[in-house]
């Protein structure tokens, strides 16, 4: 028996809900963005799985696209990261609130 | 064969996902997640993605996980910086329960849509998947989002120089 289209979709079913998880009951700033990227690559494990299914290489692209969305999106939440732990030395989201309604 | 890679590394994806949520240290996340990663590149080799896989370890698994480590061991994070964690059991459940309720009905409707998908013989596999394969899609197909995603990164470039940059006052 071979290995189908539904084992991959419920692995990167699992891994997102892993990082969605992550994202919400951690409270360090530095395992919030890795939850994230969890979550990303998950995305693509779904994309690149479908391409194989249909035979199809958009999948791919879009994987590539994803990726650079990533890398951009770490730069900038790092920098952001460095700037506000100089300020306000913590990275506890709890504490982090200044921006609350 | 190829059921036995699946299995093993689809065990090892998870186990690096599930470490990265449970330590305390960035830094031992952060390794957990370059084994979830190179975990996710072989699946993709198995997926027949060999270029995308290549990419992955290249990219996620270099340069973001890299960009992590520098930035964990450059703000030099005292031990007691990383003590506040939510102690509250109750929070945990029911964010764990409300995720799960969430994603899995989306991920019924997916399921729905990959019976259906795995019907499907795929027409001609020949190139898929290869340097030669991904390049030509992308750059016929899909020339201007590739263009674009260049001017994305030169947004982040510009970005992360300014907030990063000493204020004056």
């Amino acid at each position: 028996m071979s290995v189908s289209i539904e084992h991959y979709l419920i692995l990167s079913a699992i891994l997102f809900v892993v990082g969605a998880y992550g994202v919400i009951a951690r409270k360090n700033l530095i395992i919030v963005l890795m939850s994230l990227e969890l979550m990303l690559n998950s995305a693509n494990l779904a994309f690149v799985a479908f391409s194989k299914a249909l035979g199809d290489m958009t999948g791919h692209v879009f994987m590539i696209m994803s990726i650079t969305v990533a890398a951009a999106e770490v730069a900038v939440g790092l920098a952001l990261l460095v700037s506000v732990y100089s300020h306000r030395e913590t990275l506890d989201i709890d504490v982090l609130k200044i921006l609350k309604g | 064969m190829e059921t036995v890679v699946f299995y093993v590394f689809a065990a090892l994806a998870l186990a690096g996902a599930l470490l990265v949520i449970s330590f305390k240290n960035p830094v031992s996340s952060a390794l957990s997640l370059v084994l979830t990663l190179f975990s996710t590149a072989v699946l993709f080799v198995l997926l027949l993605a060999h270029f995308i896989a290549v990419i992955q370890i290249l990219v996620y698994a270099g340069a973001i996980m890299v960009l992590f480590l520098f930035t964990v061991m450059f703000l030099n994070l005292k031990p007691e910086a990383l003590k506040f964690e939510s102690k509250h059991l109750h929070f945990k459940v029911s964010a764990l329960l409300a995720v799960l309720f969430l994603v899995g009905y989306f991920a019924s409707l997916g399921f729905k849509k990959g019976l259906l998908l795995s019907n499907i013989g795929a027409s001609n596999m020949d190139g898929f998947g290869t340097v030669e394969g991904v390049g030509t899609t992308l750059f016929t197909d899909y020339l201007l989002p590739f263009e674009l995603t260049s001017i994305l990164i030169l947004v982040a470039i510009i970005g992360v120089v300014v907030i990063a940059k000493k204020r004056a006052n």
